[in-house]
């Protein structure tokens, strides 16, 4: 580790960042941590450091999962790594002004359904875009969103389901929404490795998110904030 | 009926496509149909496509564009698996049918028991004869928990316990199985199955064909 961080400082800042995403494309933890903090002194606001190493690092490793290259074990220690860096990020991130956030995304897994990987990935970036993200968590029936929906007043909201038997509870959710007028007025996001875009639509859900980076994007749009 | 169709040979023919997590359950109730039996051929795809459902739908159209012509009828081992729908249309290209179930828990404990455990504990983590004596690649190794071995909690920190659906009364199978909710770190509850709707399915399927061949194809 200490001869690592001889390595990292020794980088120039560009040289860094090249650095800090094959590290998180490999998992270290460790290292990310510390070119993180590296930044963090060289005077890089915390907004940048999130962005361009670890949100772009991840962003490669979502690419590398869709196409088959990186399997789950490896993106959860990606997730493990990034999520180390997000954690010195947060707080200076929260007592800075200017991270005024672009949003608030209410996110959950449907009833029946306790997989959790993709949510949490997909929340971990669409913190790193730079929303406020409350997770509801798992096994979630159609009063725990509308309830979160009461107490958190979100601008987008996220259901995730990785069973075939569990997707359709989804538009249950969502014609629930429709019913109190609720969908006219937030965006609804739909994933899950099983979903495609004819489900999200045939389901009238506002959006479908294939991956994370794309999902994050997807909710900036939808947000307005998509430049 | 029974009239032959092109190449086909003279007695009527059932080809099975199985995960290969089914192929010894499949091979042992085979051993127990009667005449239809002999009509079957088993041809199994990777067990590992459980972790990539999106390779399983492709792999099962390419076997039946290649041999759908040179059977009767087709059986497909498969539950939904999820493939979100993937499955079920290459399945209907191609005139065969797959078991009307979500996924292999579903059907070795059938949909009534099924629910009632996952009512009972929704953070049950179910295994078969098949992920028993497997554990150890396909979970364990699958899941990269010798690797990470700190995964193990993202992975199952949302569940409770093993729920074991066992095919098979083999007392070394159990106890294994008990090992493997241990290294989950997870409580154990045992349920003996049998093979369930599969059963039904394979006696149905070899069944037909016998009456499909009709008088023309009786078998010696
Ligand atoms: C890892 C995994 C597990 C882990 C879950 C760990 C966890 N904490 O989540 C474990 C091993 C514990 C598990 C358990 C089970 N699983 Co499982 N599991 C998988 C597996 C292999 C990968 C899922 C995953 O995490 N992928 C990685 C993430 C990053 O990808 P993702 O989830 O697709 O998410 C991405 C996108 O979809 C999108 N996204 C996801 N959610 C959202 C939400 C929003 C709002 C947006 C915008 C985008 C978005 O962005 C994400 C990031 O890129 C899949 C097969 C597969 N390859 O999909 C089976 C699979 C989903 N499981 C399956 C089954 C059957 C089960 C069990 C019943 C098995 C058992 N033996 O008991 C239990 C479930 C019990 C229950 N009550 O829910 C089946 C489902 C079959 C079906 N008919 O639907 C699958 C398809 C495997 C199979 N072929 O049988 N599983």
């Amino acid at each position: 580790m200490s001869d690592d961080e001889i390595v990292l400082r020794e980088l120039s800042d560009d040289d860094l960042v090249e650095q800090m995403k094959d590290d998180l494309y490999d998992g270290m933890a460790d290292e990310v941590l510390e070119g993180t903090k590296i930044l963090l002194e060289r005077g890089w606001d915390a907004n940048q450091v999130l962005s361009d190493a670890l949100v772009e690092g991840m962003r490669i490793v979502g690419v590398d999962f869709r196409d088959g290259i990186l399997f789950v074990p490896e993106v959860l220690q990606c997730a493990h790594a990034m999520k180390g860096g997000m954690g010195i990020l947060r707080p200076i991130l929260s007592a800075t002004e200017n991270s005024a956030k672009i949003g608030k995304y209410v996110i959950g897994t449907v009833k029946g359904d306790i997989h959790d990987i993709g949510k949490n990935l997909v929340g971990m970036m669409l913190e790193g875009a730079g929303f406020e993200v409350i997770d509801i968590g798992i096994n979630n029936p159609v009063e725990n969103y509308l309830a979160a929906i009461d107490e958190h007043e979100p601008t987008v909201l996220g259901m995730s389901a990785l069973l075939t038997t569990t997707m359709p509870y989804m538009g249950v959710v969502i014609e629930e929404f429709d019913k109190r007028g609720i969908l006219k007025e937030l965006p609804i996001m739909v994933g899950g490795a099983p979903l495609n875009q004819e489900f999200a639509d045939a389901i009238n859900a506002t959006a479908y998110g294939r991956d994370a980076a794309r999902s994050a994007e997807l909710a900036k749009a939808l947000v307005g904030r998509n430049h | 009926m029974g009239a032959m169709r092109g190449h086909k040979p003279d007695s009527p023919r059932l080809l099975v496509i199985a995960c290969g997590a089914l192929a010894k359950e499949i091979v042992a109730l085979r051993a127990q149909m009667g005449d239809g039996a002999s009509a079957m051929t088993l041809q199994c795809l990777p067990a590992e496509y459980h972790n990539a459902p999106q390779k399983i739908a492709p792999a099962i159209d390419m076997i039946l564009t290649e041999r759908r012509d040179e059977f009767d009828q087709v059986l497909v081992s498969y539950g939904e698996c999820g493939t979100g729908g993937a499955l079920d249309q290459v399945l209907e290209k191609h005139d065969a049918q797959r078991l009307p179930f979500a996924h292999c828990y579903e059907f070795f404990a059938g949909s009534p028991l099924f629910a009632q455990i996952t009512d009972e504990e929704i953070g049950s983590f179910f295994l078969t004869d098949y992920l028993v004596r497997n554990f150890d690649r396909l979970v364990i190794r699958g899941l990269g928990l010798d690797r990470y071995p700190h995964l193990r909690d993202l992975y199952f920190g949302n569940y409770r316990r093993v729920v074991y659906l066992a095919q098979t009364h083999d007392i070394s199978l159990e106890s294994a199985a008990a090992d493997a909710a241990d290294k989950l770190g997870l409580e154990f509850d045992y349920r003996y199955v049998g093979y369930g709707e599969l059963k039904s399915a394979i006696k149905a399927a070899t069944d037909a064909i016998v009456e499909y061949g009709g008088h023309d194809h009786v078998r010696d």
